[in-house]
C-alpha cells in the first residue's frame, strides 16, 4: 500500500466505499491516515457523510468546507495541502465520478507529480455507460487527461447495489481483464461485501471485503 | 434489454425518456437534477435528438410548448425554484392541449431553499401552480425502477389526453443508484396527432397552437371540453398502492421516498403489534380517494397519518378523502431533512397508544 491514494472511477462505480474502507485499512496498517472527500460533483452520497464513521475510527475526514450543506459550491479546502506537506500520513483522495470529479484533482498535479503515488480506477461494470472495456478505456483516459495523473491500477467493483450476486461479479471478470489488458495496468483488487467474496474465486487478484457506509433513509431500522 | 444495470434516479429518467421516444429535451442545470440535463446532453447527439441548454427555465419551457405543438415526444426537467420559472409556460401547455413532461427532482424551499431532497411543492403541482382552469397529471414514483417505468408512462398519457404530465421525484430519488431494468414499451396504440402543427403537406387545413380566445364562449366550451378529459383521467388514470389498509388500525399515507421510510417504520410497528397499513399514492393528481374507500370499508375507527417532506400538504387531500370520518394526522420534516424510520414509529406508537 502506499502513502497517497487516488481514488477515481465513474461515478456510481463504488469509488466512495472503496476510499472509505481503504482509508480504514490504511489506518489500520498504518497507525494513522486521513482520506479527502473532493467530490464536487455529487451533492449526497460522499465520503463527508461517513464523517462520524472515519472520524471515531481515527481517520482524519479532510471535506469541503460546505459538503453536506445547501450551498452547492464546488470548492475545495486549503487543508487538502497538508496531504502533502504532512509525509508521515497515509492518504486516500476521494475523487468526483468523471472527468469533471478528474479536473479538481488536477489543481494537485504540481505536488503528486513527485510523489510515488497509487491511482485506482474503479469500475463497476453494471453501470450502462462503462459495460465495455472501449467504453471504460475512454473514460479511464479521459480521467488521465482532466488530472494530469496516470492511473496506476484498477479495482473491479462491479455490483447492483442491494440485489448483487456473486455471479454478477464473477461475470465482469472478463471485462475487467480486457481493460487490464488493453491499458496494460494490474487489477489491485476485486471489492464486494464479504458475503459476495466469499462465494467467489478471484482468480488469483486480492479481495478487499467492503464494508457499506452509504445508507438509504428507508434501508435499516436505525 | 432485460439485464438490470446500476442507474442514478435522474439519467435513469433521462433514458427512460430516450426509450420512450423523446427526441427533444430542452432545459437548465440545477441541484439535485442536473444529471438528467447532463445525460440528455452526452446522449441526444448521439441519437439523432435535440439537447438544448436554454438560458433560463422560461425558454425552456416554451421551446417545450413549441416542439410539444410540433407533435414530437419533448421533456424538461428541473427542480422546484426552476419549476417556479416555469410556471407561466406550463399554464400556456395546459391551455394549448400540449403534451409533454415536465420532471420536478423536488428540494427544500420556498425561495432559493435548499438542495437537499423536499416534497413541498405538492401544492404547486396537484393545485394548480400557474393561472386558470387546468390540472397537471402528477405522477409520484418511489424506486428508480419505478421512475423508469412512470416516464414511459407519462408520455403516454399526455398523448392520449392532449395535457401535460409532470413526474414529482424528491433529490434522494434524483440521486441515489438502485438497480433498473428497462422494459419494451409499445406507443402504436396512441392516436395520431392530427392536431399538431407539423405542417400541412398542402393536404389538409392548416393547424393552430394557441391559448388565446377572442370569444368568451369559445374559451368556455374549450374549458368544458378540457374538464372532460380531466374527468377520463380520473376515471382511468387513478394509481396506488394500498397494503394492509382494511384491517390496519393506523393508515400511513406517503409517497416517493417518504413511502418507503413509512413501510420500513411500518415493518418495525407490525413487529410491537401495532395494525399498521400504508396508502402510497402514485398520481397525486388525481388523487387515489379510493384507496381511502378501500380503508374504511370495514370500519372508520382508525386514523390516517400522512407523511411528508413538508410541513403537510398532502395531508389536506387525505382530509378531503376522509371526509370526517376517521382521525387524521401529520407528521413532516422540511427544509431538505429527510424523516427517519424512527421518528415514524415514534409518532404511530403516540396514536396507537404503549403496547
Amino acid at each position: 500500500m502506499k502513502r497517497i491514494n487516488i481514488i477515481t472511477g465513474h461515478y456510481g462505480s463504488g469509488k466512495t466505499e472503496f476510499a472509505i474502507n481503504y482509508a480504514l485499512k490504511l489506518k489500520e496498517k498504518f497507525g494513522s491516515a486521513v482520506i479527502c472527500d473532493m467530490d464536487i460533483v455529487n451533492p449526497y452520497f460522499r465520503t463527508f457523510d461517513a464523517s462520524g464513521e472515519l472520524s471515531d475510527s481515527g481517520v482524519r475526514v479532510i471535506a469541503p468546507e460546505y459538503a453536506g450543506t445547501n450551498l452547492d459550491l464546488p470548492s475545495l479546502p486549503s487543508d487538502i495541502l497538508s496531504v502533502f506537506s504532512n509525509k508521515d500520513t497515509p492518504a486516500v483522495l476521494d475523487v468526483g465520478g468523471d472527468e469533471d470529479g478528474a479536473i479538481a484533482l488536477g489543481q494537485y498535479y504540481p505536488y503528486l507529480k513527485d510523489e510515488d503515488y497509487e491511482m485506482f480506477f474503479v469500475i463497476n461494470g453494471k453501470r450502462p455507460d462503462t459495460s465495455n472495456a472501449d467504453d471504460i478505456i475512454k473514460l479511464a483516459n479521459e480521467i488521465q487527461y482532466a488530472s494530469r495523473c496516470r492511473i496506476t491500477a484498477l479495482v473491479n467493483n462491479t455490483n447492483l447495489s442491494y440485489i448483487s450476486t456473486p455471479a454478477d461479479l464473477a461475470e465482469s471478470f472478463e471485462l475487467v481483464d480486457e481493460v487490464s489488458k488493453k491499458m496494460n495496468l494490474p487489477i489491485k483488487y476485486v471489492s464486494a461485501t464479504p458475503e459476495i467474496l466469499s462465494q467467489t474465486d478471484s482468480k488469483g487478484v486480492e479481495k478487499f471485503p467492503l464494508k457499506l457506509f452509504m445508507q438509504l433513509p428507508f434501508d435499516a431500522f436505525a | 434489454m432485460g439485464d438490470k444495470v446500476l442507474m442514478k434516479g435522474n439519467e435513469a429518467l433521462a433514458e427512460a425518456a430516450i426509450r420512450a421516444g423523446c427526441r427533444h429535451f430542452f432545459g437548465y442545470p440545477i441541484t439535485p437534477q442536473t444529471e438528467v440535463s447532463a445525460y440528455m446532453a452526452k446522449k441526444m447527439p448521439k441519437i439523432g435528438g435535440t439537447f438544448l441548454q436554454a438560458e433560463s427555465e422560461v425558454s425552456a419551457i416554451n421551446m417545450v410548448y413549441g416542439a410539444g405543438g410540433a407533435g414530437v415526444r419533448v421533456m424538461t426537467s428541473s427542480s422546484s425554484p426552476g419549476i417556479s420559472l416555469k410556471q407561466e409556460g406550463i399554464s400556456y401547455i395546459a391551455g394549448a392541449d400540449v403534451p409533454c413532461v415536465i420532471v420536478n427532482i423536488v428540494r427544500g424551499g420556498p425561495g432559493l431553499g435548499g438542495i437537499q431532497p423536499a416534497q413541498s411543492d405538492y401544492f404547486q403541482a396537484t393545485k394548480g401552480g400557474g393561472h386558470g382552469d387546468y390540472h397537471l397529471v402528477v405522477l409520484a414514483p418511489s424506486s428508480i425502477q419505478e421512475m423508469v417505468d412512470l416516464t414511459s408512462d407519462a408520455f403516454d398519457i399526455g398523448d392520449k389526453y392532449r395535457c401535460p404530465v409532470m413526474i414529482m421525484g424528491d433529490g434522494m430519488l434524483g440521486q441515489m443508484m438502485e438497480p433498473v431494468e428497462f422494459k419494451d414499451t409499445d406507443a402504436s396504440s396512441l392516436p395520431e396527432k392530427e392536431w399538431a402543427t407539423s405542417g400541412t403537406g398542402m393536404k389538409r387545413k392548416k393547424n393552430v397552437i394557441n391559448s388565446l380566445f377572442i370569444e368568451a364562449s369559445e374559451l368556455e366550451d374549450l374549458v368544458l371540453e378540457r374538464q372532460k378529459r380531466y374527468d377520463e383521467i380520473c376515471k382511468n388514470e387513478v394509481r396506488y398502492e394500498a397494503v394492509d389498509v382494511e384491517d390496519a388500525d393506523i393508515v400511513l399515507v406517503a409517497y416517493g421516498t417518504t413511502s418507503r421510510i413509512a413501510k420500513t417504520a411500518m415493518a418495525k410497528a407490525k413487529e410491537k403489534g401495532y395494525k399498521v397499513g400504508i396508502i402510497r399514492p402514485i398520481t397525486l393528481w388525481p388523487f387515489p380517494f379510493e384507496a381511502f374507500e378501500k380503508a374504511l370499508s370495514k370500519n372508520t375507527d382508525k386514523t390516517f397519518l400522512a407523511v411528508e417532506m413538508s410541513m403537510g400538504q398532502m395531508v389536506e387531500d387525505v382530509r378531503l378523502a376522509v371526509n370526517g370520518r376517521a382521525n387524521v394526522e401529520f407528521f413532516g420534516r422540511t427544509g431538505g431533512i429527510v424523516p427517519t424510520p424512527k421518528e415514524i414509529l415514534a409518532k404511530i406508537e403516540e396514536i396507537g397508544g404503549a403496547k
